[in-house]
């Protein structure tokens, strides 16, 4: 017992990878009439990712919200010549993406039995192998593990869009794997110069290094170009929705629910802490474009024929959020004086990355829902769904809400924290940053208005019934998250204050 | 005397049930049938009320001391603590009786409104939830739960406008509101953020306490202007309000509103939601105070909607709208009484508004349900024989509404058009003037609206003709009960809540006034008790022109006709501006609307598309592909091609060499 409690990390990453593998063997069975054999790999799924949830408890319990080192530390050597090791462990902010991840796998799993007809078995493995490989990311501490896990990440990414993808997946999965590999190429060098400096590939040993401005704004924008195309941050950001419109809904939900947190994450992780002189000196450049996002990218969202593009675009403007919580704290602290008034954006940023996970999610999964019954994406084919669908235009109406930002959603809480703190960097950052308000409110409600109300004018919309048990479930799930995490979000608060202290106490000091 | 922690449960529970009956009514409204969600929701805002009640008692009645509760940490992060907390003083304590007892009215009368629809459920459950989030606006303690109430009305207001969502009209005008509101909204979170970036918390205590500390405090947020931050607070937070209450130029979404089912254009758009940006600004008296810019903001713009969209109701025939600009005009007296620092005198408008504008909504429901949902007033017309109680009770809510003495509204106009007589705040002349011709006006509409409806010839289609028939009685008692509440409010109140010391005021020391703007204090010299106000009022000038007001519309729309017609002819293009309504709409509609979708179209398909993607993505793309295929012609496979290659690089490098 004491040995499966240590290693429950590894265990979250490996459990979901040797399920896709025992999947691979149900993959050649066939049903008597030569069909493909679905039930195994379903269940098979469903039973990995229930009992990663359920990992997730001891994880969860076990975890010390006061502390801000790293927990449920496991070091092997791995390549020992090189000073390579296979290092896992979380703070408050891994454990909450951990938690997310989990999270996530288990809903689009659950989705995906009812959604994806064809190669079932090769379906569940992608996502299985992609649910452990996310967690590695997230719980990595030696960064050529977190450079092997990121770059892991894209392949059954890369499958997905391809083989179970739309009529544009060529397109889009070539361009999905060139900008993220090509955007990572960059980071791999920096962190090669990194450990063969520090001497270790720990990344807390980064931490410590000093190094003269140039070197630092060499190795910030390095990591700029990485993270960026994954969060993405204007002008890196056009694969998003052509990637979105061409994926499957669980790929989407994968993209939007944890892909895209991966960026922001190695802000937190990497650039803030490894380089603080270089991010101090480029904040202004970061709050600008997470400004752009916002503005420029809400217009775009507004003017959206395609639901999925719409949404897309939504999620490249609330992770423009994230971004302005990140590089805020700088500004702030400057202000003020006070590290303590900077709290408020960077777990802003975090809530909203958690927030934008359930309700962009749910809206994809949602876009999944009605495309597979009229094969369409297209808002101008939809009118009067609510008629037809009223539980499924509740469910949706609330994760629009919360992608509005309303209060007592979880998207509120993100936004509400984000603006606050804006103001104390700067007015007109804040002017910008509660822009989303009204233009959020317009890409949203006035799709959902073409979408859900109106009178009914088409025999197939007609026929339509409402969504079944299962999609009740799944969307249940999901709203109790964005409900929770909108009435009560010091719960998932409690967890980051320790690891918010230390990275901006690390990423406030002068290491030149 | 109930202790502290009892008045703390009842608090939260004259919040929580009404959620609760929302709950009931959402979830298993299909399962417990119509009648039980009705009774279930109908119970939940009647306990609240009853709550309410017990509060008013404790708190006003026997004077006790503003009481704060704590119920939990929202959001705790750094230095600050967000906190859920409610407030209940003598402000919130009168208010939340007015909320819960037009809602508890309002849900009665909704089960005969509602009848033929055959799903109501929904219907009640928004009600309730409605009135769960107003109760939360008006007993916060802080600008978190505010705002949570405030957009949580917001919501609801939008869903509800949207009710009939077959309807495409319902439809764009809930988008329209909701939008509106949010540019309202947007001000209002801006000021919040002020508010928290300068007094380190959103506790009402705190912000309040610490005000005057700020007093020089400037910011600069154009270049070399700077600005007061109390006033740049002040007025980002009016900017909400503008919103809420539809000033303008926010008005526009008010009268699309009219699209919801009546029973919501009586709670909502008339006497709760619109009113909370009335009742902020009250509520905000310390912050506001100490900005004139603000007031005199604040005065100005009100006087403008209440005279301006005063006069497009005269204008409307369709009788709910023609109710809906009455409550812009409305709303704009309310926001003279707050901006003259006469927060009472706004806040009584606001009770006694609260109180004939339902009535007059719901008496208009009647009609509209006799009529088969007919609304346009030119398609009635001797409607009074038909609907007896309707009819008694519409002409006391139009004389409330007129101000016409002893009824309601004719004590709070009368303060108010005082209060801006007697304010110095810049502007306040200009409001006087606007808020008198506002008197004027508002008989002409209402009386118009009257007699086009209940008298005159009758001009109803003649396939409704033996159907009109007075209303159930679920619809005609909380009428009568309105009206009831319409004729005594006013005199009742009007020492109790403006001319008594503060201590033993309605309204108690919720309200902070500086003394250099005390006008109600100047005005409670010439009070002489309510018997002689009411005596005297006969012989004022706003009783004048509005009785002015009643005999121009009787001239209009039933002895001569043809004068209507005449300013037609004559004036065309005044006639114009009325019937388009200024050009708002049209204004928006083009600049906002038009051009933030081309604005759109170009960062989409100009940047977006053609500059980044098919530039630079594509164009990278394409570039290697033009590389390689240069490259692919040197790579030939001939080896008398590489020899010859190797050959000129032998002698390059030589006759390199022998130059340096």
């Amino acid at each position: 017992m004491q040995f499966l409690y240590t290693h429950l990390l590894s265990e979250l990453i490996f459990l979901p990878i040797i399920g896709a593998v025992i999947i691979l063997f149900t993959s050649r069975l066939q049903r008597a009439d030569g069909g493909e054999m679905v039930a195994p790999a379903r269940i098979i799924a469903v039973l990995v990712t229930l009992l990663s949830l359920l990992i997730c408890v001891p994880l969860y319990i076990g975890f010390n919200n006061n502390s801000y080192a790293m927990q449920f530390v496991e070091n092997y050597h791995w390549i020992p010549s090189l000073h390579i090791n296979y290092g896992l462990g979380i703070d408050g902010i891994s454990l909450a993406m951990i938690l997310l991840t989990n999270f996530t796998g288990f809903i689009v799993v659950l989705a995906a039995c009812q959604a994806i007809k064809r190669k079932v078995a090769q379906y569940m493995m992608a996502f299985l192998v992609l649910q452990g490989v996310s967690v590695g990311v997230f719980a990595a501490t030696d960064a050529l593990l977190f450079y092997v896990f990121w770059e892991a990440m894209l392949i059954p990414m890369y499958l997905c869009i391809g083989i179970w993808g739309d009529s544009n997946r060529n397109y889009a999965s070539i361009k999905f794997f060139l900008y993220t590999f090509l955007g990572s190429a960059l980071m791999l060098a920096a962190l090669l110069y990194l450990g063969m400096t520090s001497g270790s590939f720990a990344i807390t040993s980064f931490y410590k290094l000093h190094m003269t401005m140039m070197v630092q704004v060499l190795i910030f924008l390095a990591f700029f170009l990485a993270f960026a195309v994954k969060v993405p941050m204007w002008p890196l950001h056009t694969w998003l929705p052509d990637v979105h419109t061409a994926a499957p809904a669980g790929g989407s939900v994968v993209l939007a629910a944890l892909m895209l947190k991966m960026g922001i994450y190695g802000f937190l992780r990497f650039s803030m802490p490894i380089t603080p002189d270089a991010s101090q000196m480029l904040d202004w450049l970061m709050i600008i474009l997470g400004l752009i996002a916002i503005v420029y990218i809400g217009f775009i969202a507004i003017i959206q024929k395609d639901m999925k593009r719409l949404i897309a675009y939504s999620s490249i403007a609330h992770m423009g959020f994230a971004v302005l919580a990140c590089f805020m704290v700088y500004e702030i602290i400057a202000v003020s004086n006070n590290i303590h008034d900077a709290y408020l954006s960077l777990e802003g940023g975090v809530v909203q990355m958690i927030s934008h996970a359930f309700n962009t999610g749910a809206m994809f999964l949602g876009v999944g829902i009605l495309y597979d019954r009229l094969n369409t994406r297209m808002i101008k084919d939809y009118r009067g769904i609510a008629h037809r669908m009223p539980i499924f235009a509740a469910f949706f109406m609330l994760f629009c809400l919360s992608n509005v930002g309303l209060p007592g959603t979880s998207g509120f809480v993100g936004e509400f924290m984000v603006i606050l703190s804006a103001f104390q960097a700067h007015f007109w950052v804040a002017f910008f940053a509660a822009s989303t308000l009204i233009l959020g409110a317009a890409y949203t409600l006035w799709m959902y208005k073409r979408v859900f109300f109106g009178a009914v004018n088409n025999e197939k919309i007609a026929e339509q019934n409402d969504i079944n048990a299962l999609q009740i479930f799944v969307y249940a799930l999901l709203a109790i998250g964005v409900i929770g995490l909108g009435i009560y979000p010091d719960i998932l608060l409690n967890m980051l204050h320790s690891a918010v202290d230390h990275i901006l106490t690390i990423s406030i000091q002068h290491r030149l | 005397m109930l202790s502290t922690q009892a008045i703390k449960l009842l608090s939260i529970w004259t919040i929580l049930t009404p959620l609760i009956g929302a709950g009931i009514a959402g979830f298993l409204g299909k399962v417990i049938g119509r009648r039980a969600t009705q009774l279930m929701t109908i119970l939940g805002v009647l306990i609240a009320f009853i709550f309410s009640l017990i509060l008013f008692d404790v708190i006003v009645i026997n004077h006790s001391k503003a009481l704060t509760f704590q119920i939990f940490n929202w959001v705790h992060s750094g230095s600050y603590q967000f906190n859920i907390s409610l407030l209940v003083d003598h402000l919130s304590a009168c208010m939340i009786v007015v909320v819960t007892f037009v809602s508890l009215l309002v849900h009665i009368y909704s089960i005969g409104y509602m009848a033929h629809d055959k799903s109501d459920q929904r219907f009640f459950c928004y009600m309730s939830a409605f009135t769960f989030a107003m109760l939360c606006l008006v007993l916060a303690n802080n600008f978190l739960l505010l705002f949570f109430g405030w957009e949580g009305v917001g919501l609801v207001s939008y869903l509800l406008i949207g009710y009939w969502f077959h309807k495409e009209s319902a439809v764009v005008g809930s988008l329209k509101a909701f939008i509106v509101n949010r540019v309202g909204d947007m001000g209002f979170i801006l000021g919040i953020a002020a508010i928290l970036s300068y007094y380190g918390s959103l506790n009402y205590q705190t912000v309040f306490q610490q005000t005057p500390h700020l007093l020089h405090q400037t910011i600069t947020i154009i270049p070399g202007w700077h600005w007061s931050v109390i006033s740049m607070i002040a007025i980002l937070l009016f900017i909400g309000a503008m919103g809420k209450s539809a000033q303008m130029p926010l008005h526009v979404w008010l009268p699309e509103s009219m699209e919801g089912p009546t029973p919501i254009s009586a709670l909502i758009h008339a006497a709760t939601m619109v009113t909370a940006g009335v009742y902020m600004i009250a509520r905000m008296s310390p912050i506001f105070e100490f900005s004139t810019t603000a007031l005199s903001m604040v005065i100005i713009l009100g006087a403008t909607t209440c005279l301006f969209c005063g006069l497009l109701g005269l204008f409307a025939f369709d009788l709910k709208r023609v109710i809906a600009y009455s409550t812009l005009s409305q709303l704009g007296y309310m926001m003279v009484g707050v901006g003259s620092s006469a927060y009472a005198a706004g806040m009584f408008h606001l009770f006694t508004h609260a109180f004939f504008k339902a009535l007059l909504f719901l008496a208009a429901g009647s009609v509209i349900i006799a009529m088969h949902e007919e609304q346009d007033m030119r398609k009635m017309g001797g409607l009074a024989r038909y609907l007896p109680v309707t009819y008694i009770c519409f002409l006391i809510g139009g004389l409330a509404l007129a101000a016409i003495p002893p009824f309601s509204g004719f004590y709070s106009k009368d303060a108010i058009i005082e209060a801006a007589h007697l304010s110095t705040i810049p502007g306040s002349s200009y409001a006087y003037i606007c808020v008198l011709l506002g008197a004027f006006v508002t008989a002409a509409y209402t009386f118009r609206a009257f007699f086009m409806t209940f008298h005159g010839k009758s001009r109803i289609a003649p396939e409704l003709k033996g159907n009109v028939h007075e209303s159930p009685l679920v619809v005609t008692v909380p009428l009568v009960l309105l009206a009831i509440a319409s004729i005594i409010a006013g005199f009742m109140l009007v020492r109790w809540i403006l001319y008594t010391p503060s201590q033993t005021a309605l309204l108690g020391n919720s309200l902070f006034i500086l003394p250099v703007h005390n006008v109600l204090k100047e005005m409670a010299q010439n009070y002489h008790g309510v018997v002689n106000m009411t005596i005297h009022g006969l012989e004022t000038l706003p009783f004048g022109l509005a009785v002015l007001g009643i005999i121009v519309a009787w001239l209009t729309t039933m002895k001569i006709p043809q004068l209507a017609e005449g300013f037609k002819h004559r004036l065309p293009w005044l006639y114009a501006i009325f019937v388009h309504k200024y050009g708002f709409d049209e204004f928006n509609q083009i600049v906002f609307v038009r051009w933030s979708r081309a604005l759109g179209n170009f960062l989409f398909k100009g940047i977006d598309m053609l500059f980044i993607d098919k530039l630079f993505v594509n164009g990278s793309g394409r570039v290697v592909a033009t590389l390689s295929r240069v490259l692919r012609v040197i790579q030939s496979g001939y080896i008398y091609q590489y020899v010859f290659i190797m050959f000129i690089g032998v002698l390059v490098l030589l006759v390199w060499r022998l130059i340096t």
